[in-house]
């Protein structure tokens, strides 16, 4: 019962958030809407994305609101299609790399010492290593990578910078009256650190989610568009390898190039919208400031 | 001096790792690929050569992974970074002596300049809370930092190149120019690199605005600021030469960790641009299974990128001596 009502209560304070919050309300429609494409992209399109049934190279019409690729198939069908891989690999490696980060990140700072000194140092070094050529190596050995090697090697190379700031977050708060009175009391470290010291951390946690997640995006659109990805699959970033390959751009049809990055963008935009109404949560001073504020202080 | 030794220590680390995951990744894949490689170049090339690339890629060979793995270690130390596959019988190091100059030109005056435009509108949109630039350019670079970098010079290849004719289309200088030191084939090289810089700009600056911005309100809420204000000082010197200065600080760190991010934007931006630079030596490499180029290649970018930022760790602590005070 007070279970459900603390979740209610969440789900209360996020909707006032969004209410008040203009970023935060755009970025979370966006979300919203691309969702729902990637469930039933067959609603919003009745064609086969893959199929190579129209007239090759044909320009905008009600039947092809983008127009068709050189193969003749409908532009717009494959961006619906194309939707649900980049939203999945935005969250799954979004989720995973969250995980890891919190996990490593509030470990060295709980724990210190040797600990703290060791985990401090591969963060460091996994995030000074450029991790896009490292990546284009990796799967060039093994010619294209399926999707879940894709999250994997994203995982890889994506957690570093948000244990980072979250064990410096973390670092800070190990000190607190509160932490060391729950100490005191004799609570085990596993209590003190997932009820103590991890809930005043959501909001980092979150916008470490959100650009962890717009990270996975853009570097798996990169990769899959220089065919580093599986070119047999509807991503908008193998219709941008298939569009760049048959120089869509110079034989006029610049849509079947522009829209899927078109596409991309609104997903990030909607991560980096969310994700930057978080960094004002985290940090009070970036807020907006009020016209009326902003005439008293004279500024 | 302690900063000094911890973070040349960092660095060795860095770099040690670095080569490390080079010398393993191709001994972890799956039916190593390498093997099909060699087998194509038995017969073609001399012992020697072939004996090089067996080390380094860890093939035929009955001496102990740990004997191998320094033997490769000293090699790279070296310099001996094998023959290139795809030029062959050209040395690897050749190849990529080619490219270096093109990036080191292209990414590096368009970070520098990225950074310092950057800075610049970040601290002026602060030092103006709530004014037009506060209030346009967060949102703006929000959104330009979710296009992918590549996606931006596709954009510009068939806007300005294509469709305005205003600049070339692809390519580091004209096909048919010939190679020297004129005046006319400098600007030959300018006038190529003029979209792919725009490109790099563009999509680096915004960082830059953000992180700026963010430091620089934190910093204008400062004791001192106030009281350079109740001194009655010019806003242009406090915004400069008090707050600006201060809040440029962190920024300095983040051009360390965020240049790996801009390097790899760069290798996008060069392929679609056929810019003969690193970036596009690398995805040609891959294209042609050339293998020791390509790990090369990664490991020149690393080296690069760690150097680069031990630099600018050394700039901060020479700026900010709380730094050497801290560690």
């Amino acid at each position: 019962m007070r279970l459900l009502y603390k979740l209610g209560d969440a789900l209360r304070r996020s909707f006032d958030f969004l209410r008040r919050d203009k970023k935060a309300m755009a970025g979370a429609i966006i979300l919203f809407i691309l969702l729902v494409i990637s469930a039933f992209p067959n609603w919003f399109t009745p064609d086969n994305p893959s199929a190579e049934i129209y007239s090759p190279g044909a320009g905008v019409s009600w039947a092809h609101p983008l127009g068709t690729t050189s193969f003749g198939q409908d532009v717009f069908s494959q961006l619906m299609a194309g939707t649900r891989q980049s939203v999945m690999i935005a969250l799954i490696v979004g989720f995973i790399s969250t995980i890891l980060s919190v996990g490593i990140g509030i470990t060295a700072a709980y724990s210190g010492g040797i600990v703290d000194d060791v985990l401090s140092m591969v963060t460091d070094v996994v995030l000074v290593i450029p991790t896009f050529p490292l990546i284009i190596v990796i799967t060039a050995y093994l010619k294209s990578a399926s999707f879940w090697l894709m999250v994997l090697v994203l995982v890889i190379t994506g957690w570093s910078y948000g244990a980072r700031q979250l064990r410096v977050q973390a670092l800070s708060l190990r000190n607190r009256d509160y932490l060391l009175a729950a100490k005191a009391r004799g609570e085990s470290s596993w209590y003190v650190i997932s009820v103590e010291l991890i809930p005043p951390m959501t909001s980092l946690i979150v916008a470490n989610f959100l650009g962890a997640a717009l990270y996975a995006v853009l570097t798996a659109a990169g990769l899959q568009f220089v065919g580093l990805g599986n070119i047999n699959t509807q991503s908008w970033g193998t219709m941008l390898y298939w569009a760049q390959n048959n120089e869509a751009l110079s034989i006029g049809l610049p849509l079947w190039a522009l829209a899927p990055g078109v596409a991309i963008a609104v997903l990030g935009s909607g991560l980096a919208l969310l994700n930057y109404a978080f960094d004002e949560i985290a940090n009070p001073a970036l807020r907006p400031v009020s016209k009326r504020r902003l005439k008293k202080v004279g500024a | 001096m302690r900063f000094l030794v911890r973070r040349l220590g960092f660095l060795f680390v860095a770099l040690w790792a670095a080569l490390t995951v080079n010398f393993f990744i191709p001994r972890l894949m799956p039916g190593n690929p390498a093997e099909s490689m060699m087998a194509k170049f038995h017969g073609h090339v001399n012992p020697a050569a072939i004996k090089a690339l067996e080390v380094a890629f860890g093939i035929n060979n009955h001496q102990s992974l740990m004997a191998s793995y320094f033997q490769y270690i000293n090699n790279t130390l070296h310099g001996n970074l094998g023959l290139s596959l795809s030029y062959f019988p050209i040395p690897v190091s050749t190849v990529i002596m080619r490219a270096l100059p093109w990036s080191l030109g292209l990414v590096g005056v368009s970070t520098i300049f990225g950074f310092l435009i950057g800075t610049a509108l970040g601290a002026i949109a602060a030092w103006r809370r709530g004014g037009i630039l506060d209030n346009v350019l967060p949102p703006t670079f929000i959104v330009i930092s979710a296009f992918p970098y590549f996606w931006i010079g596709l954009l510009c290849v068939w806007f300005f190149a294509l469709t305005l004719g205003w600049f070339p289309i692809l390519g580091g200088y004209t096909e048919t120019a010939t190679v020297t030191w004129s005046w006319g084939f400098v600007g030959d090289i300018l006038w190529h690199s003029v979209l792919p810089a725009f490109t790099i700009l563009l999509t680096s600056i915004g960082g830059w605005i953000l992180t700026m911005r963010n430091n620089m309100i934190t910093v204008v809420a400062e004791d001192y600021v106030k009281m350079a204000r109740a001194k009655g000082l010019k806003p242009r010197r406090i915004l400069w030469q008090y707050a600006g200065r201060n809040a440029l600080l962190p920024n300095l760190t983040g051009f360390a960790m965020s240049l790996g991010f801009v390097i790899s934007g760069a290798i996008l931006v060069e392929y679609v641009f056929n810019y003969p630079g690193l970036g596009f030596t690398l995805l040609q490499a891959v294209q042609n299974e050339d293998y020791p180029l390509m790990q090369s290649l990664f490991l020149l970018i690393t080296v690069a990128v760690l150097v680069a930022i031990f630099i600018s760790d050394i700039a901060t602590a020479l700026l900010d001596p709380r730094t050497r005070a801290s560690s």
